[in-house]
């Protein structure tokens, strides 16, 4: 059968290769239904119910003493966690998709394993190594080191559930890049650093973008692993998320969602950034594709 | 795929040409680690020592912490009733989340992938809502909608006279919502990648849409669908945030594993703690190996191996 029938043929068919109207039109609601009911109205109801009392009761909530030291805490472990696991994911993506070593994989599948792990585990292993019986628990009493139930516990834990986030984005992109176009900077005698930030860098910035996005979204978020090494501690070590949990918790509804309004306006911007940096990628990959042909 | 390119290209005329005897084949692969790329030593180093320091050694902790328990203690941890209630409400909870997240997933994911629709592109990003949201943000917003007098929960306990919030099946309602973008996201890509050629040649042979679907989509499909199953249930089974605000905590019917571990923790049953933990510790890592095999498989049926 030549093309010229073939496709006449299966235009004659069409019915059969696309799905019924009443199949597509019930899919189509059925999604619109689940993503509505179960991603849009959760959304909305963020803001609802932030602004029950009005915009005077939302501020005010928002700038109590405790709404803003939970926010400061937030964005320290935020600053202190997200640049430690970029460089963690830039090192760990260098070693293994740039060089061949025994125990690849296995390396693969063990910085894979936080995302695994519950976060209320992530939190107690910290308990174990510096709570009263801890390993390191009694060293910290003595040297008047408080880790657990403050600050430096907190980022412990975070620094532990955000840790394959940069790391699980720059590996299979910087693999399908490969390393000819290091390789020819290197033979012409640039530096290794010269390479990394001239050539590997600008061949991964929407990637690790997008790694540290994520990062920073679940770092400011997280909440069972937090929740076990901060001891509540109102104004010291309630994140924003513990901030959010107490009020709720007695039942100051307003103050619970002013503060998942600040979240919940990370998450969307986080998305936001999401989807025009996939799109970007998309571009740059269909722009090199071009030059290559 | 990527990484055997890779291979390939480095000992390209190599390997190709002879075929090495060990000694060559150790020369061969001591020159691809002295590759004239700089800076092994030190990103390794580093990657190890982080590795250790924040994941493996934190791990072991645990790992001891429940050796210094007898066998006869650990499984009398393990037996006790209320613990085993937690294990089959999280274990139940995530399994059916993750059946039903599956079937809209796959909807969700076709509805994307083959249908125009206004607003898709929207609706598609926020497929990505509940990898972005705080689960504690999650956790107080669905409690708000499904509780009684909520606007799902009034509706639905005015029309039915089931209560969702409070009860096991809030729970499963939580897992839903956190494991719906696993599945999503693990079937639009393939799903993008079939080959409608042979949809094309199915059709052409005279099956109906249906046949279609079922004897030529449904099997290349399926993987992707059970991997995302898979990848919802195991995070399902560790959510602590999403659902303890929905869940009602009541011991033996809506408490979850993760909130019996911080309930031992506050009574400084530190042994009984961890030894929960262990437990679904090993339970995730026998998870992990099952969805690391079932995307090798993926991957194979694919054609991408």
């Amino acid at each position: 059968m030549n093309a010229i029938s073939a496709t006449s043929f299966l235009a004659s068919k069409k019915l059969t290769l696309s799905d019924p109207d009443w199949v597509r039109y019930a899919l189509i609601v059925a999604t619109l239904a689940v993503i509505g009911l179960f991603l849009l109205l959760p959304l909305l109801t963020v803001l609802i119910e932030a602004f029950a009392k009005g915009w005077d009761a939302y501020s005010a909530s928002l700038s109590h003493p405790d709404a803003l030291a939970a926010m400061r805490l937030t964005l320290l472990v935020a600053v202190v966690t997200v640049p430690l696991t970029t460089v963690f994911g830039v090192s760990a993506a260098w070693a293994i998709a740039r060089f061949d070593f025994r125990g690849k994989s296995l390396l693969i599948t063990l910085i894979d394993l936080p995302f695994s792990v519950s976060p209320v585990i992530a939190g107690l292993i910290y308990v174990l190594i510096f709570g009263a019986q801890g390993w390191l628990g009694s060293w910290a009493s003595e040297h008047d080191i408080k880790i657990l139930f403050a600050v430096p516990g907190i980022i412990l834990a975070t620094l532990f559930v955000t840790f394959p986030f940069v790391a699980r984005e720059l590996i299979p992109l910087m693999q399908e890049i490969g390393h000819e176009e290091e390789e020819a900077a290197l033979s012409l005698g640039a530096s290794g650093w010269q390479t990394f930030f001239k050539i590997t860098l600008p061949n991964v910035k929407w990637g690790l973008l997008n790694g540290v996005l994520l990062c920073n979204a679940r770092a400011m978020g997280e909440f069972g692993a937090v929740s076990v090494v901060s001891g509540h501690i109102r104004g010291l070590t309630n994140t924003l998320p513990l901030h959010i949990e107490v009020s709720y918790n007695e039942y100051d509804f307003v103050g619970s969602f002013a503060g998942a309004s600040i979240l919940a306006a990370l998450a969307v911007v986080t998305l936001v950034f999401k989807t025009v940096l996939e799109w970007k990628q998309k571009q740059e990959a269909a722009k090199q594709a071009v030059e290559v042909h | 795929m990527a990484a055997i390119s890779i291979k390939s290209t480095r000992h390209n005329g190599l390997t190709a040409t002879v075929l090495p005897t060990f000694r060559q084949y150790k020369k061969i692969t001591d020159m691809a680690q002295s590759n004239i790329m700089p800076g092994f030593r030190p990103a390794i180093s580093f990657t190890l020592v982080y590795l250790a320091l924040i994941v493996l050694i934190p791990l072991s902790a645990m790992l001891m912490k429940t050796f210094q328990l007898s066998l006869d203690e650990y499984w009398a941890i393990l037996t006790n009733a209320r613990v085993q209630a937690s294990f089959r409400i999280s274990f139940g909870a995530a399994l059916i989340a993750a059946f039903v997240a599956g079937v809209f997933g796959f909807i969700i994911a076709w509805s994307l992938v083959r249908y125009n629709f206004p607003g898709k592109r929207l609706f598609d990003a926020l497929i990505d809502l509940p990898f972005a949201l705080p689960t504690a943000v999650a956790g107080i917003v669905l409690a708000t909608i499904y509780e009684p007098r909520g606007w799902i929960g009034k509706l639905v306990m005015d029309s039915t006279g089931i209560q969702i919030a409070y009860k096991p099946l809030g729970i499963t309602f939580a897992l839903i919502f956190i494991g719906l973008p696993f599945v999503v996201r693990t079937i639009e890509p393939v799903l993008q990648e079939f080959d409608t050629a042979m949809e094309e040649a199915a059709a052409s042979l005279g099956a109906t849409r249906l046949q279609t679907f079922i004897k030529v989509i449904l099997p290349n499909i399926l993987p992707a669908t059970i991997t995302g199953v898979a990848l919802a249930f195991a995070r399902g089974v560790g959510e602590y945030g999403s659902v303890i605000f929905i869940a009602g905590n009541m011991p033996y019917i809506s408490e979850i594993v993760p909130l019996l571990i911080i309930t031992k923790l506050e009574q400084y049953d530190y042994a009984g703690a961890t030894a929960i933990g262990l437990t679904m510790l090993l339970l995730s890592f026998l998870l992990l190996l099952l969805i690391n095999g079932l995307q090798w498989w993926v991957r194979r049926r694919s054609g991408q191996l």
